[in-house]
């Protein structure tokens, strides 16, 4: 059973009318890994995570969730998911503690296992301070991490979470992603999608890289700087007028944006020299390490967030 | 193990716990204020209506009105709401709850509110002296019959469309027309021949003839098989809708 992979997915179709949202995917999550979606909008992220969530029919293709078949199997498999979905649904004039008891009735649970159920989970989101106030006023920090407690209150196998910290300033995405981290480290199996380079890093141990429906590349986030990629990456501006594309030729890989050039080489300090040595004089400098930000911009050719 | 059709009804309870002063006017306060005013000060210029006093005459109208209109108070903006804004029913999709759970939890929630509403009412009526019946001690089984023949076809229609605009249209052609022409202030036999298959239509006025038939201890004036059975239709038909229009509705 623990062999058994917790996602399997063979051809996977999601049609809507004539429109193709995800195009013949495969792909195997094992149980306890972090596994990540990323890719620009559209990319069919969220269309794929409600076919594994069980609450959207795939079109065609072969999927098993928990070993089980969505089409047979979906309220069965869906009492031993997580799910935190892309727009929030909490009930809003309920207050915090009453949004996860009522939801965690939903699973068939006692009403004492609710209570201290929810009561565990407010100390792990660090909500308890608020848990009698209503949800309404919230931040969207604060409702953020009370949808992924109300994902934790069945205790899934499994944990889905699209786009857990889209609208969310520094501070609190760096909280979510330390609960998200200690979720990992006991072992449960997170699922998650993000438009977030850093993100990916940070959380998954293997990704995959969406676009227009299909998968585009598949790795470990290292793995996929080194395949995609070169270990550093020069970005260069310019002032206005000065169009250095030519001159920067053999130097490295040249891939010029609207507002810098990118040049990706083995040795950033080395390309800045050179760069120096043509006699180009650029407005300014910064060698940086690669990221899967880069992949995906050689992957797809466009950034991933504007 | 709790069936999700109850965690269901429990989420309504928990929101009316919060929401509860706003209904509870309309629910326990103004139907006896109606009473009140009706059958005792329009009483005293109508007289009799039946055999009996006026006030006697309308209570079950009352009660059967009040249910049918807290039964559509339930089903309609919080259904649409719950499918458009609060997404609660996308909530519940993501658990082991179905469909048919989520439609029988809001039934037994209309069912619970229209029931308490009816007690009160019936108490309140009986101090008046306006129980002629042991029958009297049915109405609160009528009163469920007509609240989930109301509530299951309306869950359907809000679940149906995508504007809460459309509710004029419900409020405006069935609503209305049932409260006025449902036998509730004066009975159906004294509107046009024309006009009255409007009141057969409406399951408003099956639930007022049984209630008056058990609240004056008369016979109804259809045999009570037909009106029982009308609700009985509109309860199951309804109930085929609202699930089949909520599952469209969340099906993706
Ligand atoms: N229910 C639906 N009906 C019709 N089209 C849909 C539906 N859901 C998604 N789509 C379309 O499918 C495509 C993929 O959408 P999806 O939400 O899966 O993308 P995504 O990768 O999650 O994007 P984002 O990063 O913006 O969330 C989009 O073009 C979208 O318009
Ligand atoms: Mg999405």
């Amino acid at each position: 059973m623990s062999e058994q992979p917790l996602i399997r997915a063979r051809g996977l179709v999601k049609r809507f009318g004539d429109f193709t949202a995800v195009d013949g995917i495969d792909l195997e999550v094992a149980p306890g890994e972090a596994f990540g979606f990323l890719g620009p909008n559209g990319a069919g992220k969220s269309s794929t995570m409600r076919m594994i969530g069980c609450v959207s029919m795939p079109t065609s293709g072969e999927l098993r969730i928990l070993g089980m078949d969505p089409a047979r199997d979906g309220a069965r498999i869906r009492g031993r998911l997580g799910v935190c979905p892309q727009l929030d649904n909490l009930d809003p004039d309920l207050s915090v503690r009453e949004n996860l008891t009522t939801y965690a009735r939903y699973f068939g649970m006692s009403r004492a296992r609710a209570r201290a159920r929810a009561e565990e989970l407010l100390d792990f989101v660090q909500l308890r301070d608020r848990a009698a106030s209503r949800v309404e006023p919230l931040s969207g920090g604060m409702k953020r991490r009370l949808t992924i407690a109300r994902a934790m209150v069945n205790d899934p196998d499994l944990v889905l979470l699209d786009e857990p910290t889209t609208g969310l300033d520094p501070q609190a995405r760096h909280l979510l992603w330390e609960r998200l981290f200690r979720l990992r480290q006991r072992g449960t199996t997170l699922v998650l999608t993000t438009h977030y380079m850093d993100e990916a890093e940070q959380l998954c141990d293997r990704l995959v890289v969406m676009d227009g429906g299909r998968i585009v590349a598949e790795g470990s986030p290292r793995s996929l700087i080194g395949t995609y990629c070169t270990p550093e990456v020069v970005e260069l501006r310019f002032p206005d007028g000065v169009d250095p594309a030519g001159g920067l030729e053999g130097i490295g890989r040249v891939d010029p944006l609207p507002d810098r050039v990118l040049l990706y080489t083995g040795d950033g300090d080395a390309a800045v020299a050179e760069v120096h040595r043509r006699g180009l004089v650029p407005s300014s400098v910064l060698v940086r390490r690669s990221s899967l930000e880069d992949v995906f911009l050689k992957l797809t050719g466009r950034t991933l967030v504007d | 193990m709790v069936s999700p059709a109850v965690a269901v009804l429990e989420r309504h309870l928990c929101l009316y716990r919060r929401l509860w002063r706003a209904s509870a006017f309309s629910s326990f306060v103004l139907p006896v204020l109606f009473l009140v005013s009706f059958g005792v000060g329009v009483g005293r210029y109508v007289g009799e209506v039946g055999g009996v006093g006026y006030l006697a005459w309308i209570v079950p109208g009352v009660l059967a009105s009040t249910a049918f209109q807290m039964a559509v108070g339930d089903s309609t903006y919080s259904v649409l709401g719950d499918f458009k804004w609060v997404r609660g029913f996308h909530a519940m999709r993501a658990t082991p709850v179905g469909v048919r759970d989520m439609v029988v939890g809001g039934l037994l929630y209309a069912l619970l509110r229209v029931e308490s509403a009816v007690v009160v009412f019936l108490v309140v009526a009986g101090v008046f002296g306006a129980l002629r019946s042991p029958w009297a001690v049915v109405t609160p089984v009528v009163a469920a019959l007509l609240a989930v023949a109301v509530a299951a076809p309306v869950m359907g229609f809000s679940a149906s469309i995508d504007h809460d605009s459309y509710f004029a249209l419900l409020f405006r052609f069935v609503m209305i027309p049932s409260a006025l022409f449902g036998g509730v202030f004066f009975p159906v036999d004294q509107l046009p021949q024309v006009v009255r298959p409007l009141a057969y239509v409406s399951p408003l006025w099956h639930g007022v003839e049984l209630c008056r038939a058990a609240t004056l201890g008369v016979a109804p004036p259809w045999p009570v098989w037909v009106h029982a059975g009308v609700l009985l239709v509109f309860a199951g038909a309804g109930g085929v809708w609202a699930v089949s229009a909520f599952g469209r509705r969340l099906r993706d």
